[in-house]
């Protein structure tokens, strides 16, 4: 029986894709692995079975340590084959994205990269990703023996899960040390941040003109009880930490309301907030491609919306 | 030292429109991606810092019918050289097929010290090329470089991983991905605009790097590619700054998502 197998870096994420992926081996007639590496896999295995993993293949081998890349699509490479896997589904973390083409590479495999859906149609799966810089989705189906997707984390729910479920299996891995060396890890500036729990978001991009205006937003989300979010050009710029990040290699938030500011509308950033119930874009661009995601559009500066917005709030 | 930057060149995709959820690309112009100028500079300041070194740009021409031009761009911001590869194979290819011809072009030009990559392309994002690449030519990766370095044969590389930042080393030859927070790609002057016209630019055929059609056929089928259809309410609030505020709120808490 071909085989369904998962795997994530982030436990949370490897969850979701275990409880999805035993639906979508439930629809194909297939059975569903998961693959838990590196030090704390005895522990994620245990979870991985109760969130509907049928076998968890556990790696423990010393060089999965520190997760390289090269090492960890080696390993997933051995163990789809022990598995009999046909689908290879990967989380589309930072780690995730890098090891979809490394593996795909050894399985002979196409991939689907940043997937934001994939479903059952027919006898195959299917999934979809921004084309085009995020002006159109594609909807792919690989064709070749083993298909690899790696899917964005929070693109399926978790479900009730059944304790004790998933027989542990040890894979017979042969591994050799990274050619990549970690030398050392330093701490990011900024404090820490759970963007994922937001009930409520205020996002701001390039309309911002320099970090020193970064208090009038900070104004606007204590009057709104919001977190600030924001695009990937404030993070290259340092001006704030990347778990602030909304978007592709960021967070991908579900809040109540989603609020930007100053933001056009790339899809880096318009993939991360689609889920969002309400979604408010304030752009004094009025053909900024934002409003077309947007339930209400403010045309306007942010430099008068925003102080505007604060003191309305306040005054409510 | 030689560095090979493969870089992507895409339609311009603020020029391209949508019409019933269909993409119009017809008379949209190619450009070299965003990202891709980024991996270019971070090769030039690398050739600057190391010094005696080459800087090879290559492509996939993929349906650019003026990738000769579009190229002069790379070669105008300083890059030595430029290779071409140009066959109507490839542009139906995907990422496995175009990763291969790739990896016989670097072979073909005799391989690099450092293979420099934008973290993903423009258009499509995928960030697969990097780590196919390595792959097929069994060398070490490092993806999302923000900061490089190069020095005693070794390549040192910073990047953000959740909420550490990673201090990576790699023997040489690699490869690497790069993000845009890595550098501010440079404009080209008006003077090295013109001297990119003097530049060596090579053009190859796949038969030229070994490859036949079949070996770069496409192994994924594009089943629609369509615009989404938008859920939203699209209401466009007009009036003073104060006005739009008020009524904001108001539409809010009617939508129960504010409290009253």
């Amino acid at each position: 029986m071909a085989d369904i197998l998962v795997y994530s870096d982030l436990l949370t994420n490897a969850k979701e894709l275990a409880y999805a992926g035993k639906g979508f081996a439930a629809a194909l007639g297939m059975g569903i692995s998961a693959a838990a590496l590196g030090p704390n896999a005895d522990a994620d295995a245990a979870e991985l079975g109760a969130y509907g993993a049928d076998r968890v293949f556990v790696g423990k081998d010393p060089a999965l340590e520190g997760l390289q890349t090269d090492v960890v699509a080696e390993a997933l490479a051995q163990i789809a084959k022990e598995a009999g896997a046909e689908y290879v589904i990967i989380g589309s973390t930072r780690r995730g994205k890098e090891l979809a083409g490394r593996l795909a590479q050894k399985l002979g495999a196409a991939a689907v990269t940043d997937a934001g859906s994939v479903v059952v149609e027919g006898s195959d799966l299917v999934a979809s990703h921004f084309s085009y810089g995020g002006a159109t989705v594609a909807k792919e189906k690989v064709n070749t023996p083993i298909k690899v997707f790696a899917v964005m984390p929070k693109t399926f729910e978790v479900g009730d899960v059944v304790a004790g479920a998933g027989t542990v299996v040890t894979p017979s891995l042969s591994l050799t040390p990274s050619a990549v060396k970690l030398v050392e890890t330093k701490p990011k500036e900024g404090a820490a941040v759970n963007l994922d729990a937001a009930d409520r978001l205020v996002c701001i991009g390039r309309g911002l003109a320099k970090k020193e205006d970064l208090p009038m937003v900070e104004s606007l989300c204590a009057a709104l009880g919001a977190e600030m979010g924001c695009t990937k050009s404030l993070c290259d710029w340092e001006w704030l930490s990347e778990n602030r990040l909304v978007g592709l290699s960021g967070t991908k938030a579900k809040p109540t309301l989603y609020l930007s500011c100053g933001i056009s509308g790339q899809v880096q950033h318009t993939v991360g907030i689609g889920t969002s119930k309400i979604i408010v874009a304030i752009n004094k661009d009025d053909k900024a491609p934002i409003f077309a995601f947007a339930d209400y559009g403010l045309v306007g500066d942010i430099y008068a919306v925003v102080p505007a917005l604060t003191e309305a709030l306040k005054k409510k | 030292m030689k560095i090979i930057v493969p870089v992507k060149t895409n339609p311009d995709l603020q020029m391209i429109r949508i019409k019933n959820r269909e993409p119009i690309l017809e008379a949209v112009p190619y450009k070299v991606g965003d990202l891709d100028k980024n991996s270019v500079e971070a090769a030039l300041q690398l050739q600057a810092a190391v010094g005696d070194t080459q800087v090879v740009a290559l492509t996939i021409a993929e349906g650019n019918r003026k990738i000769k031009d579009t190229m002069k761009e790379v070669l105008a911001m300083g890059a030595d050289e430029a290779y071409i590869l140009s066959d109507d194979a490839l542009t139906a290819a995907d990422q496995a097929g175009k990763a291969l011809a790739l990896a016989k072009a670097i072979e073909k030009i005799g391989g690099a010290d450092l293979i420099v990559f934008a973290e993903g392309s423009t258009d499509n994002y995928s960030g697969q090329m990097g780590p196919r690449v390595a792959e097929l030519l069994a060398l070490p990766e490092i993806g999302y470089a923000k900061k490089l370095t190069v020095a005693d044969g070794k390549l040192t590389a910073e990047r953000g991983m959740g909420d550490l930042i990673e201090v990576l080393e790699s023997s040489l030859p690699a490869v690497v991905t790069v993000t845009s927070e890595i550098n501010e790609p440079r404009i080209p002057t008006l003077m090295n605009i013109m001297k990119a016209g003097k530049k060596p630019t090579t053009e190859w055929t796949l038969g030229d790097v070994g490859l036949d059609a079949a070996a770069v056929a496409p192994q994924k089928a594009v089943l629609s590619n369509l615009a989404e259809e938008q859920q939203r309410k699209n209401v466009m609030i007009e009036g003073s700054a104060e006005e739009q505020c008020a009524a904001l709120i108001d539409a809010l808490i009617k939508d129960g998502v504010l409290e009253a």
